[in-house]
């Protein structure tokens, strides 16, 4: 996927990616001429069918995980699919959080706090992330659009 | 205006990339999988699951190394035949180690992932699921083929669901086409189904290893396997009656791949 600034025939590059959580997905591009930016906005099926293919627009920001798809996706999933000794990383207990990141956690307003935690939690969870660090947090924030969190 | 294959700069969204990587990690995890057979019909109902688990455990008993791919998401009976119904699967860094069911066949299925009895359900918008479904089931597929500890097998059988999607899905996987063993039952209605299966494997370019005949002896009336031996100029590798033994299944094994692996792992 190209996208082209028609007017300074010039090929825009991709800024960032947002997940706002609706089942939508918005991806930024930037003409590095004009310095104009347009948004490509995809509905929830258009979405569906590029998660579909195990892929993420812009590049992966963590690494995938085994079965990822099938794990994230299949909405009639066994809890218990996964035996001991063999939990995907953070599968069971959910991830720990690094000391930076439970600091980084205590400046959030404590009437929200837990509510970020989980979701800070089940994106690690989601993604088979052990640990939640502060880069974590950062790329959680951008891709589920939690700017403030 | 310029077109797609005229802008010069890297395609920033990353999702070639991302397939290519994809690929190959199928290939990589399957390297040392020295043949991989496609079980399959194009009819529902004549046994394609029944007959793999049970050319698996025959080859297994036999000394070669087997797994069982269940690739009939939508209706998963691998894990029951093989004795794994509610195993719990291994995840080891960036792989999951397949289970180990009967006879020591490794195998994977939709079946160990999923709540007993429910269906397979996707998260995702649910008007014109349709669109997307397909390419959904068709990720499961590439993930069990990919993300799966395979490990050294001699033989990888995969057991198609009824129709050709999943084999054309697993071709495009693959990269080439699978060797294909046809499971059919007597009659001529199942013999129609499976020549349109049949006629579609042979143009995608695969080997066609025989005919099973399933469900020989009873009621089922009709000459499908040998219409279509002769026809596809194959032998009918077996003919399995309503009750066989194991006898019947080690016999398959050894019609279709050769002699048994000796003690000192000689062929």
């Amino acid at each position: 996927m190209k996208f082209l600034c028609v007017e300074c025939d010039q090929q825009m590059a991709f800024g960032e990616r947002k997940l706002p959580g609706d089942g939508t997905l918005a991806a930024t591009f930037k003409c590095p001429k004009c310095g104009r930016i347009v948004a490509m906005l995809t509905n929830p099926m258009e979405t569906q069918l590029v998660s579909s293919l195990g892929v993420e627009i812009g590049g992966r920001t963590v690494p995938s995980q085994p079965l990822e798809t099938v794990r994230k996706m299949v909405a009639t999933g066994r809890e218990d699919a996964f035996g001991e000794g063999g939990e995907p990383r953070g599968h069971a207990a959910g991830p720990t959080w690094s000391v930076d990141a439970q600091e980084r956690l205590t400046r959030v307003p404590s009437f929200v706090r837990g509510m970020v935690k989980r979701i800070y939690a089940d994106y690690a969870k989601e993604r088979g992330i052990a640990e939640i660090t502060p880069a974590i947090m950062d790329t959680a924030r951008a891709e589920l659009g939690l700017e403030g969190m | 205006m310029r077109t797609y294959h005229q802008l010069t700069d890297p395609d920033r969204s990353g999702l070639l990339d991302q397939i290519g990587a994809q690929r190959k990690r199928v290939a990589e995890r399957l390297a040392g999988v020295r043949r991989i057979v496609a079980v399959m019909s194009g009819k529902g109902g004549v046994g394609k699951s029944y007959v793999t688990a049970n050319l698996a455990r025959a080859l297994a008993r036999g000394g070669s190394a087997t797994g069982v791919l269940d690739a009939d998401l939508n209706g998963p009976t691998i894990p029951g035949l093989l004795g794994v119904s509610g195993a719990r699967l291994t995840a080891n860094g960036a792989q999951v180690e397949p289970s180990t069911g009967t006879d020591g066949v490794r195998c994977m299925s939709m079946g160990l992932l999923i709540e007993d009895g429910a269906p397979l359900a996707f998260k995702g918008p649910s008007a014109e699921s349709f669109v997307w479904r397909g390419a959904m089931e068709a990720a499961a597929l590439r993930e069990f083929l990919g993300d799966i500890a395979w490990g050294d097998l001699d033989t990888l059988l995969l057991d198609l669901p009824p129709g050709m999607q999943r084999y054309i899905e697993l071709c495009d996987i693959l990269g080439k086409a699978p060797a294909v063993l046809t499971v059919t039952i007597p009659t001529p209605e199942s013999r129609d189904a499976v020549r349109r299966a049949m006629r579609a494997a042979v143009d995608h370019g695969s080997d066609l290893l025989g005919i099973v005949e399933n469900m020989v002896g009873g009621e089922l009336k009709g000459s499908a396997g040998d219409d279509l031996a002769a026809e596809f100029g194959i032998p009918v590798v077996a003919r399995i009656p309503w009750h066989p033994t194991p006898d019947t299944w080690d016999q398959l094994a050894a019609r279709i791949f050769g002699a048994r692996r000796t003690a000192d792992g000689a062929r």
